[in-house]
Formats: structure tokens, C-alpha cells, sequence
């Protein structure tokens, strides 16, 4: 097996952070040939701004027109799409309505249909009031008049990057988790890079650190183009009840800062309602706020009326490694060094885009010698409810979690494998245990139980 | 283990009080082959979890633990004849009544006389209160608080207990037989929620009651290091235990034929315990949320003897009617009243939302026919007696100015 092999002496390209974006890398690279490390300093992978969005796959149709972040969500969604099914990874095809709630955004609307087909998404259909309760008949009803944008998709935010990740890994690939970049130096050729497991060699570094992405650019080069200015988005999520309220995603004529609070379904079955765009200085702070999530709640009864009788599941909060510009931070130096930072809220829909954009980047400098192997595509396993779950066939061992069911058989193949899950919140994106309605009233003892031992930020206190 | 069944006379789904008490009346009755199916590995219920007393008192005459008044149920069920499966989950409620499940076996269906759904309650989460604050390790419901105590596992030292219901009183009993040491509880109104328990309040020395106060943020970042609350302090502390306000769970009826009483949550029942598709019948706290072992017991064995005659003699298929209601009710089971023998629940059991007094009547045809003066909070059983069928049933309740 490829991860397996001893490290090497010296890798091609070190890539700092195992964000969606840092995952996105790592496989393109590795796919490519190049001998990759991916540094990550939390427990487990997806642990940043990775942890919390809205889980949507965007054609980018409202993205600035011309841009890279347009191009890179548009090349993005198109390879997700090309390489799910190998990978295992699951889609909802939802389609998504930009709905207009009152007479300015109604205004709004023909721009916005002009701006999705100046970014080459033109299958965008206009919905008038009528239309528009015919599509969504569970709508408020304020909603005037909408635009459907049908290739606006569901996906799980996790499972793709872990897929991309593990297909990195199978092409040769090393992951280190709780390995933090402390500093580097460059000698002119290549760089050493201090971590907190030693040093670590390579030619050339890719600064994928999302939310820390200005103060690595700073360690490593003594300078930074931007500053980090962390935007935090709180979610609602309902229990599976809810799923059948809504069929489209339900957007929000978006404005200038934020593409605003979104209704949709999630492929785990839930309906989720946020984020809401709050900017703050902390870069750990995913707090939530009981006012703001009231606030959130109402909002999502006002798109949705019958979300009022309905249940709320879990709770999180995103945060977004905004800039102090809209646009994408995606710059080479000459110390062998590109930041790939402000990927703020399409990073899950681009980030396949930018590892092509990043790669052909790299490959403008130089020509690699590596040479490619022959592909492999290791498929994740699926727990989303588009397709049949590991609970439909025997030899499971038991359902562990009630409420999303989670197997015993699941749980135990995230414990072990190229990229077991070392901590609690790492098993839980691999396999949605204790994220359903009883947030573990059910099953935390036999997961303590199953865990022992196996998660190096263990369940409990005396572990 | 025996495999499951394809075709049994009666299912009970879930292996509490309720479900062992029906499974063990109907067989005892004699004639019906009875399986009891849990999606735990062990039958018995939360009572195994609770690992003090009391007890059986009701149900036994006799003063006993959780656990062993759980082991007690199970073995009246299997020396009835019942055939008890654990490890099985049940996926789906389908007309007929046929239900949908799951093991380590695979998939498989079960066609049935009669089901019995009896898959219990559970606390109110943090995310459902909306709590803010960060999402530390250390935030549990009393429910898996217990769970990680009988394996010996302890979540955290000196945790903070939210709310006073009877269970937080058994959240802070769980703690001090582990060693744990709850630093507060602490309850939103102005009272604590469960009758006084007397017996038990020399033990909460030591833990200080804050009262009108609420927990507004929760601190940490891996695990809980404090929580902050309404009244401007932070209590310093690794857990925190949001315990109680039950709700039935029952997930299961959302894409199912059975009709779901908005109120409380749990299926429209009439008073054999009779839901809106034919074959299922429902008891427990199901219906309503939450009731001790014992009073879910002795609702399981009226509700089991309904199945019994029913699986037998027949009930009349007449649905009856719906008891109308009028002021500040926010929960009534059995919510129908039908024509037939005199089997299954016994009186009618209410809720109120917010605490108040009032007059409570039950009428008949227009006329009052029992009534009482109700001094009640939420989350506390309210009795009156059962309306005879086709009488036109209503309760009203007229409040006093709520206090």
C-alpha cells in the first residue's frame, strides 16, 4: 500500500491545512505524481472553516462575472460531477429558486438572471408568483416571483473532501494531523518546514490554512497581501420530518456581503435553515447566540410556514475566512510558495477548481518530472439517504445511533482505515453519530464504549 | 436468538415498563403468540440506567433499583411466554399491520394482529432549546449521562444540572453515586418543577438551586469549562446535564398511516390506546411524556388487556369521538373516547403549559359532571375521570390569573 511507504526525505509539495481545499490539492498533486504532505494542526481533518457551511454545490451563477472564484466554482462543480460516482460520493439534484420577497428584490431579479448567464449559466428559467407556488407550495406567502437555477446541487460536505483526501493518500500521499507549522525557511530551493512533529522537507509549499491562512504567509514569507477577517454563519438544522417542506434550495436575492439566509435540504434527509454573515476578529469563536438563532428560526417560518410545527435537530456555526476583499487571495511567490487563501463561501464548490487552477499555476513555473500512476479511485463510504445505507444489509452488528443509523459496522470502519477518525467531531462528519434528534440520549454509552481508546481527544474525562 | 418472526399474532415495539407489562398481560391471556422488539441490546428500558431507588413499589411492593426492577419485568415478560428480541430496529409503520426492521440479520417485514408502539420519550435537547455558546464535549441529556455512568464511564467532575423535573433530581442522584459533584441546578421559573422530593432534598446539600435563571451561553472549546447564565454570573464548570422536558419519540409516525396528536407529539389514541390505523395501538410515555416506570406500567397492562380482548372478541370499530377542550390545556390523552367494554386507561390525563390555578371541569352532554379546583405547573400529571362514550366529552379548564 502507498501510505504505507516510509516519508520520503524530501516532498514535492507540502500543502498546509486539510480543509476542503487543502484536500482538493493534496489529490490533484498526488494524482499528478508529485510526492505531497498535507499538514493539519487540529485532531482531525475539517476542522476549520471546513466544518460548517451549507453543504450546496454552486454553478456560481452569481459569483462576480470574469472572475476566478466564477471560474473555479464553475470547473469545480463540473469535475464533482464527472468523478462522484468513482468516488462514492452522493448528490441531490434540488435545483435552487432565487426567490424575491418584496418589490426592490423583485426589481433585482432580471440583473441577477443576466449575471447567472454572463457566467455561462444559462439553463435559468423565470418562475412568476403562480409558477413560483406551483414549485414551491409550501412557500410564505410574501414570496412574489423567483428564478430557477436548476444545476444548484445538494452534496455532503464532508464525504467529498474525505474522498478526496483518501484518493490523495491512496496515490502515495501523507496526511499528519495535530502537526502545526511553527515556521520554515527557504534556502533557495527548497524548504524546511518547523512543525510540531519535526521538520519537514519539501520543494515547494501551498498555504491552504484557511482561517490562518494571512498568519501563515507571514511565518513562512514575513509578509502577507491580506488579512483574515473571519465571518461567522449560524445554522438551524430540523429533523427529517422537515425534508419534504422544501424541494428547491430557496435562496434569497443576495446582497453585496452575503449570499443570505438559505432554506434547503441536506442529504443526511434534514432541512437546514442559515447562515446568517457576522463578522468578528476571533478565529475560533463558532459560537452561537440564542437572540440570533430566534431571529433565524422566525426567518426560516417566514419562508417556510410549516417549519413551525416542526423540530429542531442541531445547531452550529460556520466561519468563513473572509478577506478584506470579496475576491478569492490565490497568489504565487518566488520562494516555491502559493497561498490559496479568502476562500470564503464557495470553497466546497470550488475547491476541485482551484487545485486545477493551483496545479496549472505550479506547472506555468516549471515542468514536473513526476510521473503520474495509474489512477485509483477508493470510494468513500455513502451515509447519505440517496442511496441505500450499510443499516440495508447484513452483518451491520447493530444499529449504534437511532436517530441517523449509524451502525456499529460504520462506526468501526471510521475508526480504522488510511484516515481513521481521531477525534469525536471527526467520527461524527464520517458518520453522522449523535447528529439526529437526541444528540446522543441513546447512544453515547456504547459509543464511549466502542471508542475507548481509539480517539486521541477521547469522549470522556477519565480517558 | 431465535429469528424473527414473518407473522406473529402481536408486536410490541420496545422493551420499557409499558411494552413489558402489555407483552406480559396478552400472553398471559393466553392464545397469542407475543414478541417484544428493542433496538437496545438489552431489554428493560431507561429503568436500567437509574441506578437507584425507588422502585417496583407499585408494580412489586418492594423497594428496588432501576436495573433490577428492569431484570425483574424482563423475566415476568419471558415466564409469560413472551419471545423477547433485542438489537432490532424498527424502520417503518406500514398499514396492515405490517412493520419494517432491521438487525445485524439485515432487513426484514413482520406481519402482525397487533402492534403496540411503545418506544418511550426522551429529554429535550440543547439545539432544541437553542442554547447558545460554543460546542464543547460535556453537553449531555440526563439519558446519556446514565449511559456513560453504567459502563463506569464519567463525562465530566463538577457539572452544572439544568432544570428540576423529577429527572434532574435522578441526574444529580447518578452523579453523586459515581463520585461526580454537581456544582448547581438550575431552573428558569420560580419553582422547581417536581413535587418536592422530600426524601432526596438532604442529599441536594452541598448542590446550590438557582432559581429564575437561565443558562444563556456555554463556554469551551474541546471540552466545557463554564457556563455563563441570564443573571450576569459564569459558573465555572466541565459539564453541563440539560435534563428533562420529555417529548414522546416518536419519530417513526412521521411517514407513517398513524395520526400524530400535535400537542403532545405521541399518536391520537382512544382510551383502549387505539390509533388511527387499525392494528396499532399505543401506551406509555409515548402518549405524552413523561410518567415514572410505575404509572407506565400500569398503563401498559390496561392497554395490553384492550389488545387482548380485542385480538379475541373484537372491539367495536366505531373510532368514537374527539373530547373537545377548552382553555389552557396543552395536553390531553387519551385524546378519543369509543364505544366498548370497559378495558384500557382509566382516566384522562392532562397538562397544563404554564403554571396556574383554575377550575377544571369534565362535561357530558353540556353538563358538568366532575370537576375540581387545579393548582398545576407543567410537566405534572393532572387526573380526571373517564367521560363515558358518545356523551359529547369536553374538558374546560377556566384559569384563575396565572401565578
Amino acid at each position: 500500500m502507498p501510505h504505507s511507504a516510509p516519508s520520503p526525505d524530501r516532498y514535492d509539495i507540502a500543502i498546509i491545512g486539510a480543509g476542503v481545499v487543502g484536500c482538493a490539492l493534496a489529490r490533484s498533486f498526488a494524482m499528478a505524481g508529485a510526492r505531497v504532505v498535507v499538514l493539519e494542526k487540529a485532531h482531525d481533518i475539517l476542522d476549520g472553516a471546513s466544518k460548517g457551511n451549507s453543504a450546496i454545490l454552486h454553478t456560481g451563477f452569481d459569483a462576480p462575472t470574469g472572475s476566478l472564484e466564477a471560474a473555479c466554482v464553475a470547473a469545480g462543480h463540473a469535475e464533482y460531477l464527472e468523478i462522484r460516482e468513482r468516488l462514492g460520493l452522493p448528490l441531490l439534484t434540488s435545483g435552487a429558486l432565487v426567490i424575491a420577497w418584496s418589490d426592490e428584490e423583485e426589481a433585482a431579479l432580471p440583473g441577477l438572471m443576466e449575471q447567472a448567464r454572463s457566467n455561462g449559466v444559462t439553463d435559468i428559467e423565470y418562475l412568476d408568483g403562480p409558477a413560483l407556488r406551483e414549485a414551491e407550495p409550501g412557500l410564505g406567502a410574501e414570496a412574489r416571483a423567483a428564478f430557477r437555477v436548476p444545476r444548484e446541487y445538494l452534496i455532503d460536505p464532508w464525504s467529498a473532501p474525505l474522498a478526496y483526501l483518501t484518493q490523495a493518500i491512496a496515490h502515495g500521499a501523507d496526511v499528519r494531523r495535530r502537526c502545526e507549522v511553527t515556521g520554515g525557511a527557504f534556502n533557495g530551493t527548497d524548504w524546511t518546514l518547523k512543525t510540531s512533529q519535526g521538520p519537514v522537507r519539501t520543494s515547494s509549499v501551498i498555504n491552504a490554512a484557511g482561517l490562518y491562512g494571512d498568519r501563515i504567509d507571514d511565518l513562512l514569507l514575513g509578509r502577507t497581501d491580506f488579512t483574515i477577517k473571519p465571518r461567522k454563519g449560524q445554522f438551524i438544522v430540523y429533523d427529517k420530518p422537515a425534508f419534504d417542506l422544501a424541494r428547491h434550495i430557496l435562496l434569497p436575492v443576495p446582497t453585496k456581503v452575503t449570499k443570505g439566509i438559505v432554506v434547503c435540504r441536506t442529504i443526511w434527509g434534514n432541512l437546514l435553515v442559515g447562515p446568517t454573515a457576522e463578522e468578528q476578529n476571533s478565529r475560533t469563536d463558532a459560537g452561537l447566540h440564542q437572540p440570533t438563532l430566534e431571529a433565524l428560526k422566525a426567518r426560516g417560518q417566514e419562508i417556510l410556514p410549516a417549519l413551525a410545527h416542526h423540530k429542531v435537530t442541531a445547531l452550529y456555526a460556520g466561519l468563513r475566512p473572509a478577506t478584506e476583499e470579496k475576491h478569492y487571495r490565490i497568489s504565487k511567490h518566488p520562494e516555491n510558495m502559493i497561498t490559496v487563501g479568502g476562500i470564503r463561501s464557495t470553497g466546497l464548490s470550488a475547491a476541485l477548481g482551484i487545485a486545477q487552477h493551483v496545479r496549472k499555476l505550479w506547472e506555468d513555473e516549471r515542468a514536473p518530472d513526476w510521473i503520474a500512476p495509474e489512477p485509483v479511485w477508493p470510494s468513500v463510504p455513502n451515509i447519505a439517504e440517496t442511496a441505500p445505507r450499510d443499516w440495508q444489509s447484513p452483518g451491520h452488528g447493530g444499529v449504534l445511533c437511532h436517530c441517523e443509523m449509524v451502525t456499529e459496522r460504520e462506526i468501526r470502519a471510521a475508526l480504522n482505515g488510511p484516515l481513521p477518525a481521531q477525534s469525536l467531531a471527526g467520527l461524527k462528519r464520517r458518520t453522522r453519530v449523535t447528529m439526529g434528534r437526541c444528540q446522543g440520549y441513546y447512544c453515547a454509552g456504547a459509543l464511549a464504549r466502542l471508542t475507548k481508546g481509539k480517539l486521541s481527544q477521547p469522549m470522556t474525562a477519565d480517558d | 436468538m431465535t429469528d424473527l418472526p414473518a407473522e406473529i399474532d402481536v408486536v410490541i415495539v420496545g422493551a420499557g415498563p409499558a411494552g413489558l407489562a402489555a407483552a406480559t398481560v396478552i400472553a398471559q391471556g393466553g392464545g397469542c403468540r407475543v414478541v417484544v422488539l428493542d433496538r437496545e441490546g438489552q431489554a428493560g428500558g431507561v429503568p436500567r440506567h437509574c441506578s437507584h431507588s425507588p422502585y417496583g413499589l407499585r408494580e412489586f411492593r418492594r423497594l428496588m433499583t432501576g436495573p433490577s426492577y428492569a431484570k425483574t419485568l424482563v423475566e415476568k415478560a419471558k415466564s409469560a411466554g413472551v419471545v423477547i428480541h433485542t438489537g432490532v430496529n424498527v424502520t417503518r409503520l406500514l398499514p396492515g399491520p405490517t412493520i419494517e426492521v432491521t438487525s445485524d440479520a439485515g432487513p426484514a417485514t413482520i406481519r402482525a394482529r397487533a402492534v403496540l408502539l411503545a418506544t418511550g420519550a426522551r429529554e429535550t435537547t440543547r439545539a432544541e432549546r437553542l442554547i447558545g455558546g460554543t460546542k464543547p464535549q460535556g453537553v449531555l441529556s440526563t439519558g446519556a449521562l446514565q449511559l456513560l455512568l453504567e459502563t463506569g464511564q464519567k463525562p465530566f467532575h463538577r457539572p452544572v444540572i439544568l432544570g428540576t423535573e423529577l429527572v434532574a433530581f435522578s441526574a444529580l442522584l447518578s452523579c453523586r453515586l459515581a463520585g461526580i459533584k454537581p456544582v448547581a441546578m438550575i431552573e428558569p421559573s420560580d419553582t422547581v418543577t417536581a413535587r418536592w422530593p422530600t426524601g432526596l432534598f438532604p442529599r441536594l446539600q452541598g448542590t446550590p438551586l438557582l432559581k429564575n435563571t437561565q443558562i444563556s451561553q456555554i463556554d469551551g472549546q474541546a471540552h466545557v469549562t463554564g457556563v455563563q447564565l441570564s443573571t450576569g454570573r459564569t459558573l465555572q464548570t466541565d459539564g453541563l446535564i440539560v435534563s428533562g422536558r420529555f417529548q414522546p419519540d416518536a419519530p417513526l409516525l412521521a411517514r407513517s398511516p398513524i395520526r400524530a396528536d400535535p400537542d403532545t407529539g405521541g399518536p391520537e389514541i382512544d382510551q383502549f390506546g387505539r390509533c388511527s390505523e387499525a392494528g396499532y395501538f399505543a401506551a406509555g410515555n409515548l402518549l405524552r411524556a413523561v410518567e415514572t416506570a410505575g404509572w407506565s406500567w400500569s398503563e401498559g397492562r390496561a392497554i395490553g388487556a384492550a389488545i387482548h380482548a380485542y385480538l379475541n372478541d373484537g372491539l367495536p370499530a366505531d373510532p368514537g369521538q374527539r373530547i373537545r377542550r377548552s382553555g389552557p390545556i396543552s395536553a390531553l390523552v387519551p385524546q378519543r373516547i369509543a364505544p366498548g367494554p370497559a378495558l384500557g386507561l382509566s382516566s384522562l390525563q392532562l397538562r397544563v403549559g404554564t403554571a396556574l390555578t383554575g377550575r377544571l371541569s369534565l362535561l357530558s352532554d353540556g353538563s358538568v359532571i366532575a370537576g375540581k379546583t387545579l393548582r398545576s405547573r407543567p410537566e405534572r400529571r393532572i387526573l380526571l375521570p373517564l367521560p363515558q362514550a358518545g356523551t359529547g366529552p369536553e374538558v374546560r379548564l377556566e384559569p384563575r390569573g396565572s401565578r
